[in-house]
């Protein structure tokens, strides 16, 4: 997230505070004292990772610190999970397979490698999902185990959970 | 210390040749297999009857069954090593009920009666003061169960997993390794005799299965039944998955599960990571326990086997004279 501060001494601590507070960690922190504008205000960048659900305490809190949030970049899907489909995938729609999972609008499938060996003999593919969070990669492991059931296909999921 | 033995094949012939090879001071009083019998109480001659064996015979008379042996031979143990039956677990259940009403001790490798009856059998052996053992059904040698009710005692177990069947792992490392289909894996275990002429018991994980339902019910405190083991095998891999894996460092186990706190039970081809200790080669078992106090542990070794499986038996024999047999 981009963050606007007054340039005054204990801003950025007044900023970083806040995080720790809601459990966050922070990865990065880009300073940049020289900004050109002539106005008080001081930019800060901060990477950082927060548990589920503490983002919007975490933007009160920051308000209450008089720092302004300029910006909050796109959240990144956090939580990957690989696992191996057998069977007819093309002959039972493999992209409505992909779909049930995408249009959850929380978790997709950002990887396919598929390994067809004959017309007749069932595929192997490798799927990789990805998701914003353990939650919602467990919905999209749940709706894969329901399709697998209905077009029987066997899914082989990882030892670790997602 | 003296003991019956009812089954004589590849369990049995593993512990009477134990007993003669390594001067254990047990005496063994009774013996059946399936079709024969012998009682003596002034103890069997095990030499002779491994040889009446090996040459295709039966181990004693026709005149003496197994439920004789129970009934009448003077012994402080039965050790019950007969074949499993995971329907009702008899003849076995019968024998073993009838020892413990006799106040004999009983160490079995017979998963049958203790996946199936063992709250029943636990009773009877309390009521009656004795001890009854089972290392020897669950992972052949590794000593899991003595491991978990005596080194682990007072640890909570939060997760259990591991390879159970060997016979699985052993044709899931082939497939991996040379890119075998199930199919060719499968008939190479059964030329080298890992696998049954009827494997399904293996392949579709009930054999697996049934050790999950010995452990979660005689150590984790769990009443469950085969049915509530959730069971995929793994007759439908491809090489073509097991590449795949392979790709990413990775390959497929067939992995038994217990989680007790979530009531799971799941045996399933899973992707394990190759560094994983659980990748195991071959025929070997390896299962990790989670504990809080110990953290996780994996225990690694032979699951089968006659001598192997003969450790366990006897470990378990000599755990009950060390604390309740009098006299030799």
């Amino acid at each position: 997230m981009k963050l606007e501060m007054r340039d005054r001494p204990g801003q950025l601590v007044a900023a970083l505070q806040p995080i720790s507070a809601v459990g966050g960690n922070i990865i990065a922190v880009i300073h940049q004292r020289e900004a050109p504008a002539a106005t008080e205000a001081l930019d800060v960048q901060i990477v950082l990772e927060l548990p589920e659900g503490r983002l919007s305490r975490l933007l009160e809190l920051l308000r209450e610190q008089g720092v302004n949030v300029v910006r909050i970049d796109e959240e990144r899907l956090l939580y990957e999970c690989t696992l191996i489909m057998i069977g007819h995938l093309m002959h039972t729609d493999l992209s409505d397979t992909v779909g049930r999972i995408d249009t959850t609008g929380s978790a997709e499938v950002t990887e396919l490698s598929l390994v067809m060996p004959a017309i007749s003999s069932p595929s192997s593919a490798r799927i990789t999902i990805r998701s914003t969070t353990r939650t919602e990669m467990k919905k999209a492991i749940r709706i894969l185990r329901s399709v697998a059931e209905q077009k029987n296909l066997l899914i082989i999921e990882p030892l670790e959970d997602a | 210390m003296r003991i019956a033995i009812l089954g004589f094949g590849s369990v049995g012939r593993g512990i009477a040749r134990a007993i003669l090879a390594k001067n254990l001071d047990i005496t063994v009083t009774g013996l059946a297999d399936s079709r024969s019998g012998i009682i003596d109480p002034a103890g069997i001659d095990l030499a002779a009857a491994l040889a009446r064996k090996e040459n295709g015979g039966p181990c004693g008379g026709p005149d003496v069954s197994p439920g004789d042996v129970v009934a009448k031979a003077d012994y402080d143990v039965l050790v019950e090593v007969t074949p499993t039956n995971v329907d009702d677990g008899e003849p076995a259940l019968g024998h073993i009920r009838g020892a413990l009403r006799r106040q004999k001790h009983v160490v079995t490798s017979n998963k049958g009666p203790i996946a199936l009856a063992y709250p029943e059998l636990r009773a009877l052996a309390e009521t009656n003061g004795v001890f009854l053992k089972y290392e020897a059904t669950v992972c052949g040698a590794i000593p899991l169960i003595h491991a978990m009710q005596e080194g682990l005692a007072g640890n909570t177990i939060s997760r259990l997993y591991g390879v159970f069947n060997g016979t699985c792992n052993y044709i899931l490392t082939r497939m991996a390794e040379d890119s075998l289909t199930y199919e060719q894996a499968l008939a190479e275990a059964r030329e080298l005799g890992y696998a049954e002429a009827d494997p399904t018991y293996d392949v579709e994980g009930i054999d697996a299965g049934i050790k999950l339902v010995i452990l979660a019910n005689t150590i984790l405190d769990m009443q469950t039944t085969l049915d509530d083991v959730e069971r995929t095998g793994i007759t439908l891999l491809t090489p073509e998955a097991l590449r795949l894996a392979e790709d990413q460092d990775c390959t497929i186990r067939l992995i038994g599960e217990i989680v007790p706190e979530a009531g799971v039970l799941r045996v399933s081809p899973r992707i394990v990571a190759k560094a994983h200790p659980l990748v195991v080669e071959g025929t070997l078992n390896a299962v990790t326990v989670e504990t809080d106090l110990a953290g996780d542990l994996t225990f690694i070794g032979k699951g089968a086997g006659s001598t192997e499986t003969a450790s366990a038996v006897i470990g378990d024999l000599l755990y009950i004279r060390e604390r309740h047999v009098q006299g030799s």
